[in-house]
């Protein structure tokens, strides 16, 4: 069955970004005729094993396993608390690290969480690049939540959730991700890496 | 079963202690340890070739060279050769120097080198490391087997007329493994040319070992060189043992905390628990090591990493005396349940005996009519060569 994967950079248990994670997956398979499983990866989980393998080129189990998730994912819904005026660090790791080419072409929905509403740049300046760069199929809607927006009604947020949501739902419908390819599945052909040249 | 040792040559300061070893010594340790490896019974010993600090290993055949003049049974080997920033003409001709002053007793593991500044030293690019690997081997291929050869490339001068010497001992190259922990193309290529297939095992997890082997027996197969289960592997894998399991883990830690490469990472117990790596007793490294058959299937060569991360020459050799006392085990258990079917890794004996009995096995090379003032190449006076007596 096809999954939506939430993956929050969230420091905390809880935390803002998990929870913003969690509503926006609600949200778009509330809206989905075909209403797909969420799977969550927190990435706190693997933050040590992120750095081990940064530094030490030891990938843990449980790194693979929350790779290979993102790899077979129809979408992603992928959450960062803002700090510094950018991504936090987890959540900039983890992208490094996950292989290069398995979000090209996936559908992704950003959001971020921070003090205040004068921190919601960050998705247009430090997401949105590290997306394109990655190749993924960017979200038209992306949702940013103060603090304030979690006390009161007037904020918005639950409307901007359920409009994300809805926009997130028919991208991944239009343009559904394919399995990230097995690299040992895959296999070149060697003629096509001899240069006729040198044969 | 091959079984021996490989040695990436770093220069460590020991942990322990402080202090660091000069060049000069680890130089000689390296000697000194490949004749510990023959005395122990043990059949491989491999060096890598690196050319950065903090390793010394810049010159393999001559360090090599060096050991075949003081051994007589051991088989030396590469861990690994540079396939990219070398010129493949100058591997062809040093490694086949080798195997005649060896008298057969060598062979070749390929690697692209994963050090980024040092591809532009030799005017190479890390980012052609795939595409120099081809080439290159493709055309070391060409000159060990073709006495005369006309080359054009992408990476290399042409050659015309070329002549690479001296020709492989019997005319039959030095044996060649590819070395790659997570490149598909690597396999592959291995795959192609029938060529041996080594995972370093080190670093990442046996399941990822697993993979990558079977890759390269599924393709070995596909090419047609024979059945996925006859395919040539060779695995690396590292272990400290002492004879009480915890003196082994307590001598062993300070050296791995600060390691090169996974230094400063996942803990002792996590890496004993994800990578191949045993720090225990001579019983446990045997079962352990013995265990790498039930992932990659039955196979031809196992190297264990063992002077690295700072390690005094006497604790390599006292792991050499232990690796010993286990060798006639290792060797039972890895001969256990093993298919008649299942080939050992090429040597130069057997390889010379199979060209025999399918009657392919050449002359001794002589040199045909080049003019030993202007040095003259033969290819121009293949003509002449009827003139030129066999010896």
């Amino acid at each position: 069955m096809s999954y939506l994967l939430v993956i929050s950079a969230g420091m905390g248990t809880p935390s803002s970004s998990r929870m913003l994670g969690d509503r926006l997956a609600a949200a778009t398979v509330e809206a989905q005729s075909v209403r797909s499983e969420i799977k969550v990866l927190e990435l706190r989980d693997v933050a040590v094993d992120l750095a081990h393998f940064y530094t030490s080129h030891v990938p843990s189990r449980a790194l693979q396993d929350a790779f290979d998730l993102v790899g077979k994912a129809s979408g992603v819904i992928a959450v960062s608390p803002v700090l510094n005026a950018g991504v936090n660090g987890l959540f900039k790791l983890f992208f490094d690290l996950l292989d290069e080419g398995v979000m090209a072409g996936r559908p992704v929905l950003l959001a971020a969480t921070g003090g205040s509403a004068r921190h919601s740049l960050a998705i247009d300046n430090a997401m949105l690049p590290l997306f394109f760069y990655l190749k993924a199929t960017v979200a038209p809607l992306p949702v940013f939540a103060a603090t304030d927006d979690w006390g009161s009604g007037e904020s918005g947020l639950a409307r901007r959730i359920a409009a994300a949501g809805r926009a997130f739902a028919e991208l991944v419908q239009a343009r559904p991700a394919t399995d990230y390819a097995d690299e040992f599945a895959d296999v070149p052909d060697f003629a096509s890496l001899l240069d006729p040249g040198s044969l | 079963m091959q079984i021996g040792i490989f040695s990436v040559s770093d220069v460590t300061t020991d942990p322990t202690t402080g202090r660091t070893p000069s060049e000069h010594e680890r130089i000689k340790a390296a000697v000194a340890i490949a004749k510990k490896a023959e005395d122990v019974g043990l059949d491989v010993y491999a060096l890598g070739e690196h050319h950065n600090e903090p390793f010394f290993s810049s010159s393999p055949t001559t360090t090599l060279g060096y050991i075949a003049a003081q051994t007589s049974r051991l088989l030396l080997s590469t861990a690994t050769t540079l396939i990219t920033t070398n010129d493949p003409v100058k591997i062809a001709e040093d490694y086949a120097m080798l195997q005649h002053l060896s008298d057969g007793r060598v062979d070749l593991m390929m690697g692209r080198g994963n050090t980024g500044p040092v591809y532009p030293w030799f005017g190479k690019d890390i980012r052609q490391g795939v595409a120099l690997a081809v080439e290159n081997y493709a055309l070391l291929r060409r000159l060990w087997t073709e006495d005369v050869v006309d080359w054009q490339g992408k990476f290399r001068t042409p050659l015309q007329g070329f002549t690479s010497t001296p020709r492989p001992l019997d005319a039959i190259p030095p044996f060649v493994w590819h070395g790659s922990i997570r490149t598909p193309e690597i396999a592959e290529q291995a795959a192609y040319y029938g060529d041996g297939f080594f995972h370093n095992n080190i670093f990442w997890t046996m399941d990822h070992t697993k993979r990558m082997v079977e890759l390269y027996r599924r393709r070995y197969e596909h090419y047609g060189h024979g059945a996925a289960d006859t395919a040539i592997v060779g695995l690396g894998g590292q272990f400290f043992m002492r004879r009480n399991s915890q003196d082994a883990v307590n001598e062993f830690r300070p050296y791995f905390d600060v390691a090169p490469v996974y230094g400063y990472g996942p803990s002792l117990e996590d890496f004993t628990a994800q990578t191949p790596l045993t720090v225990g007793s001579p019983q446990q490294v045997l079962e352990r090591t013995l265990s790498f058959r039930d992932a990659v299937g039955h196979y031809q060569r196992q190297l264990f990493l063992i002077d690295h991360a700072g390690l005094p020459l006497k604790t390599v050799l006292e792991q050499l005396d232990l690796l010993g006392e286990i060798l006639p085990d290792l060797r039972k258990g890895f001969d256990e349940g093993r298919p008649a079917h299942i080939p050992e890794a090429p040597t130069h004996a057997s390889r010379v005996a199979a060209a025999r009995a399918a009657g392919t096995l050449a002359e001794a090379h002589v040199p045909v009519g080049a003019d030993d003032v202007t040095g003259q190449s033969p290819y121009e006076q293949a003509e002449a060569s009827s003139l030129v007596q066999e010896a």
